[in-house]
């Protein structure tokens, strides 16, 4: 019998910690090798975590809703198994400590001492520097030119023959240049009197980690394709007070953008998809991400199956989750499993903008304003409606022709809305 | 400011110079009707028609000997070889010719022309699409290479490049074409040939570098930033003749230089660089200097792992600048 511990798994790229969920034994409960122990929710999947032993869970470090650093404890369990057997993973540790220990003493290597660089050497003969009274902070315990200019700087300087106290305090100094750039590279900026500073919590925070995760990891590439929607526009308008009145809820022409981004989606599933490192999943189900904006918050509902919805259903599910939004309803299933994102920029006056992918998704596109405009038409001008639809990609995922083409798609769907071919219910 | 794309910027100072000159005029395959096989000329056809857009033979050994001409009796000429490595049959015009008529005629000729060229691998072009040719003209007194690393140098030295009374080859990276952006004035300005241009201020290593190798080892130093390493980089721009003083200065600066090209590394640039330092420095170097560059085979591969092997990349270039900041 041994105390075997099980620790949080990587439960995917870019993971870095996981929230238990609901635990799915107790202490006392005997499980196999692989059973599912908890659930665990992380930003991205919601998982099992299975066992990895044979035995009896003894003690639950974490309570449900606590979240646990990928790595770290979760819970210990008596195994069966002969502690011989789970020795190595002891040994590991011990040996994963040991080589942590060698690099945190870069002193134990002192083979490269006594070899100055003609830089060193100049230095420490200029200065009347003792080289032997110096530490070195380089490959080795290579004494490095910025060592000495370190130990020059300090104006504390061992010559030749210089007596042991001094020496003592030069190791200080020179024991301590590693970490000084270290701090300097880390120094916030620093506010002003008159200044408002507005601590990151909360949404703020969680929107702050996902732009730059999206940014860092997923290199983005960017396309725009200008739509003629008169028709769908004209249409539009011609039903919406009808519709307002029987349905109790406004027809938006983001309704209509929606429903033509799903449909174009069923025939370019590329767009469905997922950076999984080794791998692309292409997702089957098409859930839209909407973004709704609330005062300082921006939060990302999901439309499930959005290519399953009619017009109606979809300005219905816009509706519905946008009022949940503006009242702090939206639940975390709310936002769950989006696919790809639809942005209503648009409803922001915006005519061009270069939307941040929705992590880990594999692209967004903006819904700009609808603008009229003069275009031509068979070389005569005429007053068109006219939208600008930008699209982000990952560009790991996602290459331009397939854009380009869905983009088209997206385009000719909207341009043949009217009257007499579309039907919102 | 406008953000533009390196080609863009191409695009921008070939055209505010036709407008600025009637003695400019660019030559080419492709680089009329169809705009160039980039499209570096895009739109120049029809805003300054066929007699200062011309299409040229599959001869480039023309190209240059026309534009050579043309130059030596007083126009502008810009002309482009399809890809840098289409510009060895014109070597002889470039090298026994352009370079040489202002030194041979005492002063009585020179050849205004500007010879542009991309260059570089990383777009799965294999040989014949993906060499590095710099070396082969960095060693012909008469002649200024220049190969720049961002849309605003791009079109400050392409002007300059147009304006400069003597051959200059034109280098740019054709990953870089739409791979970079950047701000660039709209106005008129010109940066100065043979000039090197510190691209980010450091005092751990020094890195000397030109082209699509110096995003590599900015992208590079910010990462080696979050680990206290601070990185001083280079840009040469124009690659001969070197700007040495500038070499010399940011080489004394670290005392610890990493010298980068994507041209095989053997006969490279970078040697001169190396060399230059070596004469210079010597008691101001804390460690050898240190090349990174392509392997000394005969071409860019076409397999995209062999591309990969042959190619610098950011991984190569940071790998490369740790082991000099922690030696």
């Amino acid at each position: 019998m041994a105390k075997e511990k099980i620790n949080m798994p990587q439960l995917g790229e870019s993971v870095t910690e996981g929230t238990i969920s609901t635990w799915l034994v107790s202490p006392g409960d005997k499980v196999n090798k692989y059973d599912p122990i908890a659930e665990v929710m992380t930003d991205k999947v919601n998982a099992e975590v299975p066992s990895s032993f044979t035995g009896t869970i003894k003690e639950l470090a974490a309570a449900e809703g606590d979240t646990i650093a990928v790595g770290e404890l979760m819970c210990y369990i008596e195994t069966e198994e002969k502690a011989e057997e789970s020795k190595p993973s002891d040994k590991e540790v011990s040996e994963e400590k040991q080589e942590k220990t060698g690099e945190d003493a870069p002193s134990a290597d002192q083979s490269m001492k006594k070899r100055y660089s003609p830089a060193v050497l100049r230095m420490a003969q200029e200065n009347d520097i003792d080289l032997d009274q110096v530490n070195g902070t380089g490959r080795g315990g290579r004494i490095t030119r910025k060592d000495i200019e370190k130990v020059i700087k300090s104006g504390n300087m061992p010559s030749p023959g210089g007596s042991h106290e001094h020496q003592g305090s030069k190791t200080d100094t020179a024991d301590k240049i590693p970490s000084a750039p270290k701090a300097a590279a880390a120094k916030p900026a620093e506010s002003m009197p008159g200044d408002i500073e507005i601590p990151v919590t909360g949404v703020r925070k969680a929107i702050a980690q996902n732009m730059v995760r999206s940014k860092q990891e997923i290199p983005h590439a960017w396309m725009t394709v200008e739509v003629d929607v008169t028709d769908l526009v004209n249409y539009r308008n011609q039903v919406k007070n009808e519709f307002k009145q029987k349905e109790g809820f406004s027809l938006t022409f983001f309704a209509f953008f929606v429903k033509a981004v799903a449909q174009a989606i069923k025939e370019f599933p590329q767009m469905n998809s997922t950076w999984a490192g080794d791998k692309i999943i292409q997702r089957k189900d098409i859930n839209l991400s909407i973004a709704v904006a609330k005062d300082q918050e921006l939060f990302v509902p999901v439309i499930k199956n959005a290519d399953e919805k009619s017009i109606k259903g979809i300005a219905r599910d816009i509706y519905d989750l946008a009022m949940k939004a503006r009242s702090g309803k939206l639940t975390a299933d709310d936002m769950k499993g989006g696919t790809f994102t639809v942005n209503n920029t648009g409803s922001f006056g915006s005519i061009h903008s270069m939307g941040v992918i929705n992590h880990p998704q594999a692209a967004i596109l903006q819904i700009e304003s609808i603008v009229k405009r003069p275009v031509i038409i068979n070389d005569m001008f005429a007053a068109r409606d006219m939208v600008n639809l930008s699209l982000s990609l990952d560009h790991r995922v996602l290459d331009g022709l397939i854009c380009g083409q869905f983009l088209a798609r997206v385009k000719d769907i909207l341009e043949n809305t009217n009257k007499d071919n579309s039907n919102i219910y | 400011m406008p953000v533009m794309s390196y080609i863009q910027a191409v695009t921008s100072a070939l055209k505010e110079e036709m407008k600025r000159d009637e003695k400019v005029f660019v030559l080419g395959e492709d680089v009329g009707k169809k705009g160039g096989v980039f499209r570096a000329t895009d739109g120049l056809f029809d805003e300054f028609g066929e007699d200062r857009v011309l299409d040229t033979p599959l001869a480039e050994s023309a190209i240059a000997g026309v534009g050579i001409g043309a130059a030596m009796y007083g126009m502008r000429p810009v002309a482009e070889m399809q890809f840098a490595d289409f510009i060895m049959p014109a070597v002889n015009q470039i090298i026994s010719e352009a370079a040489k008529i202002r030194y041979r005629s005492n002063n009585d000729w020179n050849v205004p022309i500007t010879i542009r060229a991309p260059y570089g691998g990383g777009v799965h072009g294999a040989l014949y699409h993906s060499q590095s040719v710099e070396a082969v003209f960095a060693n012909q007194p008469g002649l200024k290479i220049v190969m720049p690393s961002t849309p605003y140098d791009v079109k400050g030295l392409l002007k300059a490049s147009i304006r400069d009374n003597d051959p200059v080859l034109f280098f740019e990276h054709k990953r870089a074409y739409r791979l970079l952006k950047g701000e660039v004035p709209e106005d008129d300005y010109v940066l100065p040939i043979g000039k090197a241009d510190i691209k980010r201020e450091g005092s751990d290593i020094t890195i000397i570098t030109y082209g699509l190798c110096v995003h590599f080892a900015l992208q590079a130093a910010e990462k080696l930033a979050e680990e206290g390493i601070d990185a001083h980089i280079l840009d040469l721009r124009t690659i001969y003749p070197l700007d040495k003083e500038a070499i010399i200065e940011a080489a004394k600066k670290t005392g610890k230089v990493l010298l980068i090209t994507e041209d095989n590394k053997e006969g490279s640039i970078i040697g001169e660089v190396a060399a230059i330092i070596a004469e210079n420095c010597l008691f101001d170097l804390d460690a050898p200097v240190q090349r990174l560059a392509g392997p000394d085979v005969p071409s860019m591969p076409y397999a995209p792992t062999m591309e990969k092997f042959f190619m610098v990349n950011p991984d190569k270039v940071e790998k490369a600048m740790r082991e000099l900041a922690e030696f």
